[in-house]
């Protein structure tokens, strides 16, 4: 009888499957994601890799001496480590994580547009204190704009009442006010000090939402050519919200992680965060397959660092409050080690 | 080197390593970069004197020397010379 082995579902339960078992849910991920972003799925050899990575029953697992990457952390700290400064210490001082971010709870451009100085002291504090480069992270989140949070009309109310110009409109109408939020707070970063500007889950209200960081990211470049600017995406695929939307001349919706790589390298981007959401009735095997499958294409023609969104929900990580580091570290051994990834 | 220059894992590694004076592997070597850490002033994992005092450089005062060894900008530390430079230093 087959050994069974301790493995985790993408929602973060354990359960027991055989190798055998672990090895056909490796199989059927990279083929269903193969089929549905319409790239190649992985080679044998690779997925011979990764079942060695899932089939092992280590508590632990990590890549060689010498294949480390750099870890940049979105939402640095847990807001109970003493203030967030000491949060952005402890994680460069005892967990070792080479790039900070500091950020309010609020995690939204628009809303730390309204106190954004006190943001930029706190910025400026966090610099005196940490070696490491500390960056400032929100996301353009571009559905705060439209009604009842914002003054533009809401296009997801509009577009079931077939007002389809209307709620394109307005969408780029609010695509140009998140625009000019970012610049603002970014402007007020740079002169506290900040390394880098984040724009985390880039993408989550769709084209008009990436379209708003492509911009901004090619503005602030122009105006900082020192300055890091990250951007990470919200999932694997650009929703269409408005569905004709262009970067470039290039349609924005239905983008999978090589195009929209190949954005934000073309916006003067520092650092590309691929996302790829998990399964949560499947298996995180079947899961990071998925994942590696979809991004492999990107990593073939990165000019800038990736690194790949690996954390909860998102990269092979379950779906769960506190992932199980037993999931985090075999996927992010998986990435590293395939993929070759630059960071996480 | 991924921030400011936008370089790749490897090409980062190598250039940092060359501008060290150290091999790409040591760079995953505590033991060899204490030393180095230590003697260029580029900070690290602080304790209470037996490793590292109060002669080593932390937060700000090693950014000065990372840039300076690594030879990029760094922002911060550009805007504390800015700042601190508007007054001449006061006699000691």
């Amino acid at each position: 009888m087959e050994p069974r082995i301790a493995t985790r579902m993408g929602d973060g339960s354990l359960v027991e499957m055989t190798r055998s078992e672990i090895k056909a849910d490796l199989e059927e991920g990279t083929q269903q994601s193969a089929k549905r972003a319409k790239v190649d799925p992985l080679t044998q050899d690779e997925l011979d890799h990764l079942l060695d990575i899932y089939a092992s029953s280590a508590r632990f697992t990590a890549v060689d001496i010498g294949d480390e990457v750099v870890m940049s952390n979105d939402g640095t700290g847990t807001k109970h480590i003493g203030n967030r400064v000491q949060d952005l210490q402890t994680y460069e001082q005892v967990l070792g994580i080479d790039i900070v971010e500091l950020w309010q709870i609020d995690y939204s451009y628009k809303a730390i547009k309204t106190n954004v100085a006190h943001e930029g002291q706190a910025m400026k504090i966090a610099q005196m204190l940490c070696t490491n480069p500390v960056q400032y992270g929100a996301m353009p989140d571009l559905g705060r704009y439209s009604k009842p949070d914002g003054p533009i009309d809401n296009w997801s109310e509009l577009l079931p009442l077939m007002k389809v110009d209307e709620a394109r409109a307005a969408q780029i109408e609010a695509c140009a006010m998140l625009v000019e939020d970012i610049n603002f707070v970014a402007d007020h970063m740079v002169e506290a000090g900040a390394d880098g500007i984040d724009m985390d889950t880039t993408g989550a209200a769709g084209d008009a939402d990436f379209l708003a960081g492509l911009t901004a990211c090619r503005m602030l470049r122009e105006k900082y050519p020192f300055l890091g600017i990250e951007i990470g995406m919200a999932s694997e695929f650009v929703l269409g919200m408005h569905g004709q939307l262009e970067f470039d001349g290039e349609r924005l919706a239905g983008m999978w992680p090589k195009d929209q790589l190949r954005m934000v390298q073309a916006a003067g981007g520092s650092i590309y965060g691929p996302a790829v959401n998990i399964n949560t009735g499947k298996s995180t095997a079947w899961n990071i397959a998925r994942a590696i499958t979809i991004i492999k294409p990107a990593m073939e023609i990165a000019e800038i660092p990736v690194h790949v969104n690996v954390g909860m929900g998102v990269g092979g990580v379950p779906t769960c409050v506190y992932p199980p580091a037993d999931a985090t570290s075999r996927a992010s051994k998986a990435f590293v080690e395939i993929l070759k990834i630059d960071g996480y | 080197m991924q921030i400011t220059r936008g370089m790749r894992l490897t090409e980062a590694k190598t250039y940092v390593a060359g501008k060290l004076g150290v091999s790409v592997l040591d760079l995953s070597d505590p033991t060899v970069m204490l030393d180095v850490r230590k003697e260029l002033g580029l900070g690290g994992i602080l304790e209470s004197g037996e490793i590292t005092d109060i002669d080593d450089p932390m937060g700000i005062e090693a950014k000065f020397n990372i840039a300076a060894v690594l030879d990029v900008p760094v922002n911060c530390v550009e805007r504390f010379r800015a700042k601190a430079g508007r007054r001449r230093p006061a006699q000691i």
